[in-house]
């Protein structure tokens, strides 16, 4: 294979911070090479010097199909078929598929707009990499993995030699991810080399002929995907080892804290009946509709049922709101933790404590500052959280340490069950380590735990056994200790 | 086909032309003189400054930025125009060009501020709407203008006919101004590539950005549009009132910006077509007229502005939401 894109000693400094040290890094035509590190090892550095939006410090030398830069600029690199397909993946919305996909057509000097030639390389773009969608849509109808695919039709219809997608499978289920991966086999057999961005491990390995490594701004190294296990990749990634304890196991004969009995909701999930003891950490997984987050909301009394019982240590719940599921003890840390989480502009004391702030009221209800820093530092050395002001906004947290204080907001309302959906979406190696175990923590203090994941790595490492919902029912229930991971995935996909 | 049907009947432009022909329907059928030759040509001619205003603020809109400083531009434009018109005999042509070149060059300010300072566009052209109608008051003392040149004064009046009443018609220079602005915003948003630029800033700054658009220039075009239809909607206005008063257009932004966002445009940028801001338009000149035909008080007309303003701008929100809630499910 020939070397398309070559990098020597590209350093980057920010004002007096480094964020990238001296790194190498080679791209062959028609390969697959992942780029992984930890949030602020410098992929994004990387990336945006290939793209030529950033310039490297002077010393640094690119070699671009065997000729020679010291930087590269925006429209250069996108000439020579270097196309970035960020995170968000830099759609316009309000345009249809076809023009979003062959937006360059618009570029350059003011002339008419030629819209037989739009659809036209919009339909060979698609056509290219078996993609099918209505060229009249606008993209803001499309799912999240329709537009993932409009942007990769873009970076085809402009001719990419380089396609470099960022975080590429964040907010994608397991199936979407496995068309995604397809696409880009149908690149290397086009010769176009693909660079993945991405801290998702198990998708890494997959994929990857070759995996580069960055830890705090330098190059750890690169190696052949056969070389390599997804355990090591991680010590590579954090310098440290990790090691996945199961959860410690729960008593049998542990009081029963969450009962839910037939319940129904047409449309949603069908006849769902399973048990949560004291101190018990179970999965909940599926597929994207196959009704798990519904079912969740129901039991947070966010999605009322139509038929069944749900009973908490022993009382029925008529949940008919989620005022009434938190006073009886259920918890919920939402998905978008960004979204429906956190106020990001509010200090991370008045986050944390936001459930329980009528407990804090004092005379006239108003709220004792002291009383309320006092309480919420209490939580934040619960929860292993570095943090350096109680008083600054939770925006300027890391992803984890948002999370953390999610958590802590529901666990100040001493919950009996805690439902955690999806709760280490977006956030690295280490922070997702901090949750899990904050959540085994949790469970030895007696909470009844439902996580929900997409993941089946991660509810068959990280819990007692297993739910797996598919079309809106319970199929099945897998304890990790007598099954294989694999059995799981089987169970999930059918 | 039916999936054309189906994205049109969905669309805000449709409901809002059903409401203009439920409405015209209902006018016809209360008064005598709604459907009348003369009343829609009052209606066109009147509505002529708000409506070449909407046109350009449509383009401002879709681009992701607001402007309220045009109804000043406008001013100083048409008042250093005929002011030059009164002493020199610059005819058509040097009006228009003077005025142009002043709006054009006000507008540019304004892009300029905006991209440098990187302040957001509503607070550079609240100040700038002071700066320029406060100089312009400062200057003229506010006096009027009022021999305008004959030429001037007699305006443009083409395919004259005359109806059974011995009433003359004929395409007068607002009905043309008006007919001319739409169509070349039309031509520019939906024709042009820098149109599609235009709009695809609106629906994704950062992106647009990435792909190395020329975010400067398309700025400055878009301002120094807005600039350039507040000229040529000051000239229609001037015209139609025989006289320059630099204090008389100054309050009408509201109202404008009220037409284009009823016509579907949204203040965040990247939605708002030609067809709906004219919609827009419409339905408030038709709203307002309805209503002195129907010999309400005048000072109800702004209320009732405001609640049809209210109810479309929800009953879309309220459908969208709806249908994205059917995506979801």
């Amino acid at each position: 294979m020939t070397v398309f894109l070559e990098l020597t000693h590209i350093s980057k400094h920010f004002g007096g911070v480094s964020a990238l040290r001296n790194v190498d890094l080679s791209l062959k035509a028609g390969e697959v090479h992942c780029l992984v590190g930890e949030n602020g090892s410098g992929k994004s550095t990387l990336i945006k010097i290939i793209a030529g939006v950033q310039a490297p410090d002077p010393g640094g030398r690119i070699v671009l199909e065997g000729r020679e830069h010291s930087r590269l600029d925006p429209i250069h690199s996108t000439k020579s078929g270097i196309q970035v397909i960020y995170q968000d993946l830099s759609l316009f919305p309000n345009l249809s598929v076809a023009e979003n996909i062959a937006i360059g057509s618009h570029m350059g000097l003011p002339r008419l707009a030629n819209w037989n030639r739009i659809s036209d390389i919009a339909a060979k773009a698609m056509a290219r990499i078996n993609v099918n969608l209505d060229l009249e849509t606008m993209v803001s109808d499309l799912s999240i993995a329709n537009r993932q695919l409009v942007a990769i039709c873009r970076a085809m219809a402009a001719d990419a030699k380089l396609v470099i997608m960022d975080e590429p499978t964040a907010s994608l289920t397991r199936h979407e991810v496995d068309a995604l991966l397809s696409v880009v086999k149908d690149l290397k057999s086009r010769d176009i080399c693909t660079v993945f961005v991405s801290h998702r491990l198990d998708e890494v390995m997959e994929i990857a002929e070759r995996v580069t490594v960055l830890r705090d701004g330098g190059k750890v190294g690169t190696f052949d995907a056969s070389e390599i296990t997804s355990r090591r990749l991680e010590t590579l990634m954090t310098g440290h080892e990790f090691d996945y304890a199961p959860p410690q196991p729960a008593g049998e004969a542990a009081e029963v804290v969450l009962a839910v009995r037939n319940l129904t909701r047409p449309g949603h999930y069908e006849d769902i009946s399973f048990d949560i003891r004291k101190g018990e950490i179970v999965g909940l997984t599926g597929l994207l509709g196959s009704g798990r987050t519904e079912l969740a909301l129901s039991i947070f009394g966010m999605n009322p049922p139509s038929r069944g019982t749900i009973e908490v240590s022993g009382k029925p719940l008529i949940a008919s709101s989620n005022r009434v599921a938190i006073a009886s003890g259920v918890a919920y840390v939402p998905e978008d933790r960004l979204l429906l989480g956190l106020a990001l502009g509010q200090p991370i004391s008045v986050n944390i404590l936001a459930t329980v702030l009528d407990s804090l009221a004092g005379k006239f209800g108003l709220i004792d500052p002291a009383k309320r820093v006092a309480a919420a530092g209490d939580w934040i050395v619960r929860l292993n959280t570095k943090v350096s002001d109680l008083e600054n906004p939770v925006g300027t947290l890391s992803g984890g340490n948002q999370q953390r204080v999610v958590l802590g907001k529901w666990m100040a309302t001493k919950p009996r069950i805690l439902i955690l959906d999806s709760p280490t979406v977006g956030v690295d190696i280490k922070a997702k380590d901090g949750i899990y175990e904050i959540v085994h923590r949790l469970a030895a203090e007696g909470v009844g735990v439902l996580l929900i994941s997409d993941e089946a790595q991660e509810v068959f490492y990280h819990t007692h056994r297993v739910l797996v919902m598919r079309q809106g029912r319970l199929v099945s229930e897998v304890h990790p200790l007598s099954s294989t991971e694999r059995t799981l995935q089987e169970d999930i996909y059918a | 086909m039916p999936k054309t049907i189906q994205r049109w009947t969905r669309s805000h432009e449709f409901w809002l032309l059903a409401v203009v022909v439920i409405l015209s329907m209902f006018l016809t059928a209360a008064t005598d003189s709604f459907l009348t030759l003369q009343n829609l040509f009052d209606l066109l001619t009147s509505t002529s400054f708000a409506g070449i205003l909407a046109a350009g603020l449509l383009v401002v809109l879709v681009f992701g930025g607001i402007d309220i400083s045009f109804t000043a531009i406008a001013s100083v434009a048409q008042y250093v125009a005929l002011t030059i018109a009164k002493t020199y005999p610059i005819g058509w042509f040097g009006v228009f060009f003077v005025a142009c070149c002043i709006g054009i060059l006000c507008g540019l300010f304004n892009a300029a501020i905006i991209h440098k300072v990187r302040i957001s566009s509503v607070i550079v052209t609240i100040s700038t709407l002071n700066i320029f109608y406060g100089s312009l008051i400062y200057i003229t003392r506010g006096d009027y203008i009022t021999s305008l040149p004959t030429y001037f004064r007699e305006g443009i009046w083409w395919f004259e006919f005359t109806d059974s009443n011995g009433f003359p018609y004929a395409i007068n220079l607002q009905a043309l101004l008006l007919v001319v602005s739409f169509f070349m915003t039309w031509v520019l948003l939906n024709k042009t590539n820098i149109g599609r630029q235009i709009c695809a800033m609106g629906g994704n700054e950062i992106a647009a950005e990435r792909l190395g658009f020329h975010v400067f220039g398309l700025r400055c075009l878009v301002y120094g549009y807005m600039g350039f239809m507040a000229a040529i909607a000051s000239i229609s206005q001037a015209q139609l009132a025989q006289s320059v008063t630099p204090t008389t257009l100054i309050g009408k932004e509201l109202e404008v910006l009220a037409a284009v966002v009823l016509g579907g445009a949204s203040l965040t940028g990247g939605k708002g077509t030609v067809f709906g801001a004219v919609l827009g338009v419409m339905l408030i000149a038709i709203l307002q007229n309805g209503l002195i035909l129907l010999g309400v008080s005048s000072y109800w007309n702004q209320f009732f502005v405001g609640c049809v303003i209210l109810l479309a701008v929800s009953a879309t929100a309220l459908s969208q939401r709806r249908r994205h809630a059917g995506l979801a499910s």
